[in-house]
């Protein structure tokens, strides 16, 4: 696909998106806010994956650090702005990271993805069982905060999240992906496919294999607590669940969905099991079956995931219309 | 005993293929030297007391059999194994076991025997990567490399050098096997190394593709201003017409160290690194 064409296409359906508080019911908008959500913390999650060949099981710890912090920072400390829980669960999201890939990305395959689903384990424990610190499993209250300085004290919650927050993550989506597009396609981008594809090669090329798979796990890390703090702000909780081993799965299920070979497969992931789910959920109470079942129709006949698909189609589409459009020419 | 050239050693007659340009000055101090090195795997000792030098303009050979130690001196001398004894100079500074990010910033540049590339980049990507490293760039996090001037004129000028001007977009997973050897040496080379340690660069690479390869490895040398280069090469032809001297390994120790016309004219020596005299078809 041209890069003309892919922008153009990014662009309508961020159109589309922006239409949806307008011509939808609020019901679709609140559905699509923990999309955005989700959406960063795959842009993140991505980087580790698709870009530098790191597989993590344990991912969902970030989104519960961010939405953690924004239950301190708006419930325990009473700081309101939304804007100053976002950076608090960034700062959060990279002193943790910072650590824990430390020790992780040492390892590869298998024993990264174990590793990195121990962490998960570990933190879910704390949170369940400090419950003086965190609640235990009732969580912690992640309570109304201002957004760009505004109370919207005439809003309700979910005219707030179907209107005004709604665009805000729509734009902090935006934001977040323009910026992990610079970050996939600086030297910094490069060096990191390399080391994905060949480490060993990648060395002697001059590329600090470590140190590399350590930045990535802390830019995923930030982009993961971001996230979640869109997730605790919308559903008003932090609860353990957030980090719990079925959620990091439920990220490496939207990834594969997508396709992990694209920039925005792992967002397309992220849109389609939103609505799917939702869907499912009001046709069967089996949706986890039909779920399953339809990961592993993906990953069998759709190994790109449905950007890879969309590629494909779009491809298809220009080969033909190509020669159709040389015959008119030639005709006239 | 290992059989040393003379100081008196008549140079060859004529100039080897890929010999870089002599230094103007006499006797430079080695750009690589291993000084009485040892190196045991547990109880078993594939080297034994190594002592060798590289100097500024030498094309030297690293011969032997299978089993003779020729990848652990060449993983020692590229810093990616420590010596159990001895040590191991990279222009006056010890790099036992300082690992290849090191010495690919500092001048040294290192190809394998097995074609390594990266399947899923590009040719102008691959070349790109050991360009970054040059140019310091690593870091850099925000900055479109694609709009890198610099990083598209060095790329240019590597994939010149190797005939891969034509397939810059091509994945390398694509390519020809001829096309992936060159495409895994041009990236070395784009770390402008003064170095470069070849493992065998013309390993499987058809025989009729080998003396091609051999002419574009070493004109991109000169081209590229490339101090020295160590070849570990099987290829008798090869190794004859483009060292400046061989270094014959056998059990773990140097055999012989000499110019290519001494080397070829030692039957003792021929017949233990190649089993037969080079020439007599079997």
């Amino acid at each position: 696909m041209k890069h003309g064409s892919a922008l153009l296409l990014v662009a309508i359906a961020a159109g589309a998106l922006a239409l949806v508080p307008l011509l939808a019911p609020p019901f679709y908008a609140n559905l699509l806010v923990p999309f955005y959500g989700y959406a960063i913390a795959l842009l993140g999650f991505n980087l580790l994956f698709g870009y530098s060949g790191l597989l993590s099981f344990g991912h969902a710890l970030f989104l519960g650090l961010g939405a953690y912090t924004a239950a301190v920072v708006a419930g325990v400390w009473g700081i309101k702005e939304f804007e100053v829980a976002l950076l608090a669960a960034a700062l959060a999201g990279l002193i943790v990271a910072l650590p824990l890939g430390w020790l992780a990305v040492r390892y590869r395959g298998i024993f990264f993805g174990m590793l990195t689903l121990a962490y998960g384990m570990l933190a879910h424990a704390v949170l369940f069982k400090f419950y003086h610190l965190t609640g235990g499993d009732s969580g912690m209250r992640v309570p109304r905060m201002h957004l760009l300085g505004l109370e919207f004290a005439a809003y309700n919650k979910i005219e707030l999240l179907a209107g005004p927050f709604y665009y805000y993550c729509l734009t902090l989506c935006a934001l977040a992906a323009f910026l992990m597009w610079r970050i996939v396609r600086s030297p910094f981008g490069l060096h990191l496919r390399s080391l994905r594809d060949n480490a060993q090669k990648a060395e002697y090329l001059g590329v600090r294999v470590h140190q590399f798979r350590l930045a990535a796990f802390a830019i995923s890390g930030i982009y993961g607590a971001v996230g979640g703090t869109i997730l605790g702000f919308r559903t008003g909780l932090a609860d353990p669940e957030l980090v719990y081993w079925t959620h990091s799965g439920h990220l490496v299920f939207m990834t594969v969905l997508g396709g992990f070979s694209s920039f925005l497969g792992p967002v397309i992931g992220a849109l389609a099991l939103t609505l799917l789910q939702d869907q499912l959920q009001s046709l069967t109470q089996y949706w986890r079956l039909v779920l399953g079942a339809i990961l592993a129709l993906v990953v069998i006949f759709l190994p790109r995931g449905l950007a890879g698909l969309a590629i494909d189609v779009s491809l298809l589409l220009g080969r033909r219309s190509a020669p159709s459009t040389a015959s008119t020419t030639e005709t006239a | 005993m290992s059989r040393q050239p003379t100081s008196n050693a008549a140079p060859p007659a004529e100039e080897p293929k890929g010999a870089p340009p002599r230094p103007t000055e006499h006797a430079p101090s080695p750009l690589i030297e291993a000084r009485s090195v040892c190196k045991n795997y547990g109880a078993f000792r594939a080297l034994e007391n190594v002592s060798i030098a590289v100097r500024e303009g030498e094309f030297v050979s690293i011969v032997g059999p299978n089993g003779a130690g020729k990848t652990t001196l060449v993983n020692l001398l590229t810093g990616l194994l420590v010596p159990t004894k001895g040590e191991v100079y990279f222009k006056g500074r010890n790099i036992a076991g300082v690992g290849p990010v090191t010495l690919a910033t500092q001048g040294m540049a290192r190809t394998f025997q097995l074609v390594q590339i990266f399947p899923e980049l590009t040719v102008a990507e691959t070349i790109a990567t050991a360009a970054v490293t040059r140019q310091g760039k690593r870091w850099r996090l925000l900055s479109p490399l694609p709009q890198d001037a610099e990083i598209a004129t060095r790329v240019a000028e590597i994939a010149g050098l190797f005939g891969l001007s034509s397939r810059l977009a091509t994945l390398s997973r694509l390519l020809s096997q001829g096309e992936k050897k060159l495409l895994d040496v041009a990236s070395a080379f784009a770390l402008d190394p003064q170095v470069i340690l070849l493992d065998e660069p013309t390993s499987g690479v058809s025989t009729a593709e080998k003396h091609a390869v051999m002419a574009t490895l070493a004109g991109a040398a000169r081209a590229a201003g490339v101090q020295a280069i160590i070849l570990v090469e099987h290829d008798m032809d090869l190794v004859a017409a483009y060292s400046r001297r061989i270094i014959a390994l056998s059990e773990g120790r140097v055999l012989a160290d000499l110019p290519p016309e001494k080397f070829f004219a030692d039957p003792v020596i021929i017949e233990t690194v190649v089993g037969k005299r080079r020439g007599v078809s079997c």
